[in-house]
């Protein structure tokens, strides 16, 4: 896909820097020339989507520093003086807070589609762990930032889940305490989250690097699920084609982003969090953020502590061996019947689950809670014998057929025009 | 498309989930009466305060909530600035003069001096403990109190409330409505409420019809008190809402419009590729 860069500089000091260090080449080469299959669909518009969330959430954030105090005396009313007294506060706090809920939405898409179109195969395993990397590092970014307006909602939740730890036997207690620094929830405990919650974004940032990357390998799958075989027919530059359909898709994707900032900031949030952390009195019902709910219905699933953490972190691993769970040769979920009721099957459960993760674990919920995340971990062990049984739908031999297909008029080979491999 | 009539398929089995477990008894358990929507000026994308109410809503604050509640966020000067009361400064000048400031002196000794423009609503009570001690219960500071309170509008109402059109941010507003105005229903016991979490409530029946004396001719009722201070307590919780809503219309306009230049653009684009 992609080999030396062949591109030359203009100006004789581009041509002197760059022999030097090739570093216009390697844009070039990833974000100009870079051949993208030309019947992507707008599913694939949330990775770049995705590259402008991680973006502005790390630069409100760092606005966002300059005025928080880590400390469980101040913490609470700083975030209130950001609100009221710092210029653009409230409009820094809402879009950092409701960023993070945006973030998730884009990255549910962003999953959901590589399993609709099978993008976690062979030769894209890699790309797809470095995609739950990036997904386990984000939640823990999420949680962390949660923590610090230190209202009620912050304080307990970080209770409830740092607790977990303590369920892993022999040393699960010490990891607890190495997490509180010392042995409750505590100021110690908001310090070494702020600074965890400022760092871990950066870490996010690296792998993001990596998964790019390997995208820039293996090249970029598609709806229908085959290879680029000729590049001239199959695909088309990244730069103009994907560049100005992915910056449309970000500025409708900031328009609903807005809508949350400036008309319902405070709808994703919970009121709980608009007290100020009291140590003394639980609140009545405590729920993680909407983006944690299907993971939190998992843990409180199962009738064992242990047994409850194990099944919550094993159904975000289980994400990690995809690759080698699902078995059939065919890509694309569009050409897989099975396999797209049971996909559509498995959104719904998800779905069920974030809506139980809400209610209080009591009577009928647990009982479907239950059976749900059977579901959950059903859909996954399911996976290698629908790839053996499973008839499929004819595949098109090329990307260019598959675009035939849909518009029924002959490809024009002008948009590959551009590309001179 | 083929895979999106699928998924309406199964929307509509997951809103039949849905509804099952809505109707799971466990929920009617605690759930007392829903406050009911009210009509406020500033609720909607457009929705601006209005001056005339928080006024009004600001002297109920000062004639009753403030005998237990502080409102220790809120500095005086913030009852002049552009999308609160609007009170004159010289007002609020003559305002912050009537609450006793802690303070030291040249000295370094302690001393009560009047208040100034840029000082902040002291706090009615020292500690918890001297609050407890005096009312049974900690009162809670009302500077946030109208994001602080709200209540669950169950499947499926509380999606719609996050959509353009049918949004719906007042919960907290209009709880403290439903609590203080329609709320203290049993004459026997005046630490019963309808809509408090429990029904047994720690403050009393903090007022009724004639107790605040309104100079603009407005209704001296329970009703309309009520109806002032929860408008002046949204204002209190979000001072900067005004703002927010007049800078989102302009966002939404540009984008909206760059939206559109970069859809025909995209289709330029792309009319050679399909």
């Amino acid at each position: 896909m992609s080999g030396p860069s062949t591109y030359v500089p203009k100006s004789a000091l581009g041509r002197w820097f760059e022999s030097r260090l090739p570093v216009m080449g390697l844009v070039h080469s990833s974000f100009i020339a870079y051949p993208t299959p030309r019947n992507l669909n707008y599913f694939w518009t949330f990775g770049a989507i995705l590259s402008f969330m991680l973006g502005a959430q790390i630069v409100t954030g760092i606005v966002l520093a300059m005025h928080y105090t880590p400390h469980t005396a101040f913490a609470f009313a700083s975030v209130e003086h950001i609100m009221r007294d710092v210029n653009w506060g409230w409009f820094l706090r809402y879009a950092h807070a409701n960023g993070a809920s945006m973030f998730f939405v884009a990255v549910y898409i962003h999953m959901f589609r590589g399993l609709y179109y099978g993008s976690y195969k062979a030769p894209r395993e890699v790309l797809w762990i470095l995609g739950v990397i990036i997904f386990l590092l984000m939640m823990a970014t999420a949680f962390m930032g949660y923590v610090l307006p230190w209202g009620q909602m912050s304080f307990w939740g970080a209770k409830v889940i740092t607790s977990l730890f303590s369920a892993i036997p022999f040393v699960g207690d010490s990891i607890t305490t190495l997490l509180w620094g010392g042995f409750t929830v505590d100021n110690p405990t908001l310090n070494r989250f702020f600074s965890l919650h400022y760092l871990l974004p950066f870490m996010i940032a690296g792998v993001v690097v990596l998964h790019v990357w390997a995208l820039h390998v293996v090249g970029q799958n598609n709806p229908a699920g085959v290879e680029i075989k000729n590049v001239q027919r199959d695909a088309v530059p990244f730069t103009p084609y994907a560049t100005i359909k992915d910056s449309f898709a970000v500025v409708v994707f900031t328009i609903v982003f807005c809508w949350f900032i400036f008309y319902v900031p405070n709808y994703l949030g919970h009121s709980d969090n608009y007290i100020e952390a009291n140590p003394l009195v639980t609140p009545s019902h405590i729920v993680p953020e909407w983006y944690f709910l299907p993971f939190y219905a998992i843990l409180r699933a199962i009738p064992s502590k242990l047994g409850g953490v194990l099944a919550m972190f094993g159904s975000i691993a289980i994400l990690a061996f995809l690759p080698w769970l699902d078995t059939s040769k065919v890509r694309s979920g569009a050409f897989r019947p099975v396999f797209k009721v049971l996909f559509w099957v498995f959104v719904v459960v998800c779905c069920g689950l974030g809506y139980l993760g809400a209610m209080p674990a009591e009577g009928g919920y647990v009982i479907a809670s239950r059976i749900l995340t059977l579901l959950y971990f059903l859909f996954f062990l399911s996976l290698p014998f629908i790839g053996w049984f499973e008839t499929t739908k004819p595949v098109p031999a090329t990307i260019a057929d598959a675009v035939l297909a849909k518009s029924g008029g002959s490809v024009a080979l002008a948009g590959a025009a551009h590309e001179k491999p | 498309m083929k895979l999106f009539r699928t998924s309406s398929l199964l929307a509509a089995a997951a809103l039949a989930f849905g509804a099952l477990t809505m109707a799971n008894p466990v929920m009617a358990a605690e759930a007392g009466p829903t406050p009911e929507r009210q009509n406020w000026s500033f609720a909607g994308p457009f929705g601006q305060f209005d001056r005339a109410q928080l006024q009004r809503g600001f002297f109920v604050y000062r004639e009753v909530c403030q005998n237990c509640h502080s409102l220790s966020r809120v500095a005086f000067r913030n009852l002049s600035e552009k999308g609160g009361p609007e009170f004159s400064e010289s007002q609020i000048k003559a305002l912050a003069a009537e609450y006793p400031i802690k303070d030291f002196n040249d000295a370094g000794e302690p001393i009560e001096r009047p208040g100034r423009p840029a000082d902040y609503f002291p706090k009615r009570y020292p500690n918890d403990d001297a609050a407890k001690a005096a009312q049974g219960a900690v009162p809670p500071d009302l500077s946030v109190m109208a994001k602080a309170r709200s209540y669950s509008r169950g499947f499926p109402l509380f999606l719609l409330d996050m959509l353009p059109g049918m949004a719906y941010q007042e919960h907290g507003v209009d709880y403290i409505y439903a609590l203080l105005a329609k709320g203290y229903t049993k004459a026997d016991d005046e630490k019963w409420n309808a809509y408090f979490p429990g029904h047994t409530i720690a403050m009393a029946k903090p007022m009724g019809d004639g107790r605040v004396d309104y100079t603009d001719g407005s209704p001296k009722t329970l009703d309309q008190y009520t109806r002032d201070v929860s408008a002046f307590l949204m204002w209190a919780a979000e001072p900067k809402l005004e703002e927010r809503k007049k800078t989102g219309l302009r966002v939404m306009l540009f984008l909206l419009v760059f939206a559109g230049l970069l859809y025909f653009t995209k289709k330029k684009v792309w009319a050679d590729a399909h």
